[in-house]
């Protein structure tokens, strides 16, 4: 059909200015598959390395050898000590801060002032929070190396996590829920209590997930303060010190010598097993959040 | 009966429930303060470990210029330049890695992507950002390394490339969130408007977006400094930990974190070695809050402005 020509039709500048776009997006398309490839590549190489000797009685068994052989059972047992401790100290005190900065602050100083040292103590470097830890926790408070120290250390780390975790699902839930309350002459805190809390209650427990998955992984915090390369029985209380999975992976990769290939990989990949379980579970968690949010 | 305005009888009570909220109150306030409380704690215990040495016996000049770091010679040299020099080295690569990736992620994900694409893009960063950083150093000591050795022909493997590449893909995906944050910042209104002129997608992104989320975007790049400066772990392992100025990123280096980390466990408690780890750490404090503070400072700015 010819006629004359559309006034809508693309001049040769703009399709230029098309096909640009369209390489620029194929670019950028590329670069962010690049992000998918150390994540794909680190799991293969961890499962077809590691994953013939990820037996049960690799699991299960005492470490031989300086972990050159045996399992890693003392380990995985200290690990869940030493989260435990951790979820135990950084939860309360996480989810009283993420209370006070979403129901009852103002934005004045002491507000901006506590957004930002939750941002420093993120920001902090690992090595720093075992520094403190020395000093607060094994000398000044007098724990000694131990569970209860490297657990506290862990969790000045990881309470930003449950913060920001928190305060999110809270300000998630509507004004109009408050005001109801409020208006039938309830407290603020029957209202935080009654109506606030059980409605961001996935919320919380993503913070909890997310400070099992950082805290298993930590090494630096938990080397100085209650790690030890050796303990064959598992601990018995918190002031006992204990093995650590992230800790034997550091020593049997570095400080043990004759360790066949596939152990570091085998104890490698159960660390990622757990902090990647970890992670679906608050990933899942959030997506149900979001399905299930109706207001 | 209804109370006479301005009157607060039978309004006011001070019964069980008010006293719970007041309990409440102070505890949750006192949770949040908690926060400030625990990086006054970090200072000040940190401080008060080195704090002796540093201010008796330590030469900062010394420290920040000597090229040896001998502290347990005699007598012993605590010279950190070659911890500062392999620092800045391996936080260089990390972001010449990190920088490139993180952006064109950011923007793909905040601009283009769509749907479930999109979803599986960011769960795949959030799983990058899971990996704890001892897993990284395992990959660069049994993976990088002999990799790195083949194909540049090394010697050694364990080098500023190979931490650098693992720190920059630990950065990437916090920098990537807070690159999509910042140009989620930026109004649509904006982009509605050079759409309205005619202006394709990537003409908006590079005209409009970008300039705008500026601030954000350097306040990530900011932070991703902060992250790989401060890593410990993946570093020591993957760096080499040569105690000396890297010229070259084939060169093993050591980092100051990973000096305390492997030096902490040998120093008597309290003796001048054990002492200058703790300054040491108080530098690396000193530089990350500050890093913190201007990345704060650039996205606040910018928010005050628009």
């Amino acid at each position: 059909m010819s006629g004359p020509p559309s006034p809508f039709a693309a001049t040769a500048v703009e399709r230029r200015q098309l096909s640009v776009q369209q390489l620029v997006r194929l670019l950028l398309a590329c670069v962010t598959t690049l992000l998918l490839v150390p994540v794909l590549g680190i799991l293969a190489v961890l499962v077809v390395e590691g994953g013939p000797g990820l037996t049960w009685s690799f699991l299960t068994e005492k470490p031989q050898r300086l972990g050159a052989a045996g399992g890693i059972w003392p380990a995985l047992v200290g690990t869940v000590w030493l989260t435990a401790t951790a979820l135990l100290v950084a939860l309360p005190l996480g989810v009283a801060a993420a209370i006070y900065l979403s129901e009852y602050a103002r934005d004045n100083r002491l507000t901006r002032a506590i957004n930002l040292a939750i941002v420093n103590l993120a920001g902090v470097p690992s090595i720093v929070h075992a520094l403190f830890g020395v000093g607060a926790f094994v000398h000044f408070l007098r724990f000694g190396e131990s569970i209860l120290a490297a657990g506290c250390t862990l969790a000045v780390m990881t309470m930003p996590v449950v913060i920001v975790a928190t305060r999110e699902s809270l300000q998630a839930v509507p004004k109009a829920f408050r005001d109801a309350c409020w208006s039938l002459g309830a407290t603020r805190w029957q209202t935080i209590r009654h109506i606030v809390l059980p409605n961001s209650i996935s919320g919380i427990l993503t913070g909890v997930i997310l400070v099992v998955s950082r805290a298993v992984g930590e090494t630096a915090p938990i080397m100085f303060t209650g790690a030890v390369f050796l303990r064959l029985v598992p601990p018995e209380s918190v002031f006992d010190r204990t093995m650590a999975l992230s800790f034997h992976l550091y020593t049997v990769s570095t400080q043990v010598t004759d360790v066949p290939r596939h152990v570091p990989f085998s104890v490698a990949l159960t660390l990622i097993l757990v902090v990647l379980t970890m992670n679906s579970l608050s990933i899942w968690f959030r997506m149900r959040l979001r399905a299930r949010k109706k207001w | 009966m209804v109370p006479a305005p301005g009157s607060h009888q039978g309004l006011d009570r001070l019964d069980g429930a008010w006293w719970r909220d007041w309990a409440a109150r102070v505890l949750v306030s006192l949770g949040g303060i908690s926060a400030i409380l625990f990086i006054v704690a970090i200072i000040v215990f940190i401080a008060s470990q080195g704090l002796e040495f540093a201010w008796n016996r330590l030469s900062w000049a010394e420290l920040l210029t000597g090229a040896r770091w001998e502290p347990t010679a005699n007598p012993p040299r605590y010279g950190a330049w070659p911890l500062l020099a392999g620092t800045a080295w391996i936080t260089a690569v990390a972001m010449l890695v990190a920088v490139p990736l993180s952006f064109a992620a950011a923007i793909y994900i905040g601009e283009f992507a769509t749907g479930s694409r999109r979803e599986w893009l960011k769960v795949t960063i959030e799983t990058l950002a899971a990996i704890p950083s001892v897993v990284w150093g395992v990959i660069g000591l049994q993976v990088l390394n002999p990799l790195i050795q083949q194909w540049f022909d090394t010697p050694v493997g364990l080098n500023v490339l190979n931490a650098g590449v693992i720190l920059g893909l630990m950065a990437a995906p916090i920098m990537t969130t807070l690159a999509e944050d910042a140009l989620k910042a930026v109004p649509d209104t904006y982009r509605e408007a050079a759409e309205a002129l005619g202006a394709t997608r990537w003409q908006v992104i590079w005209r409009v977006v970008l300039p705008h989320a500026r601030p954000g975007l350097s306040a990530s790049v900011l932070l991703g400094i902060g992250r790989a400066f401060g890593e410990t772990i993946a570093v020591l392992m993957a760096s080499g930990h040569r105690l000396l100025p890297p010229t070259s990123v084939f060169d093993s280096a050591a980092t100051i974190t990973a000096t305390i980390a492997a030096e902490l466990g040998e120093a008597a408690v309290d003796s001048d070695h054990y002492q200058v780890l703790f300054v040491l750490g108080l530098v690396l404090f000193a530089i990350t809050f500050s890093i913190n503070l201007l990345a704060d400072g650039l996205v606040r700015g910018r928010r005050r402005r628009a």
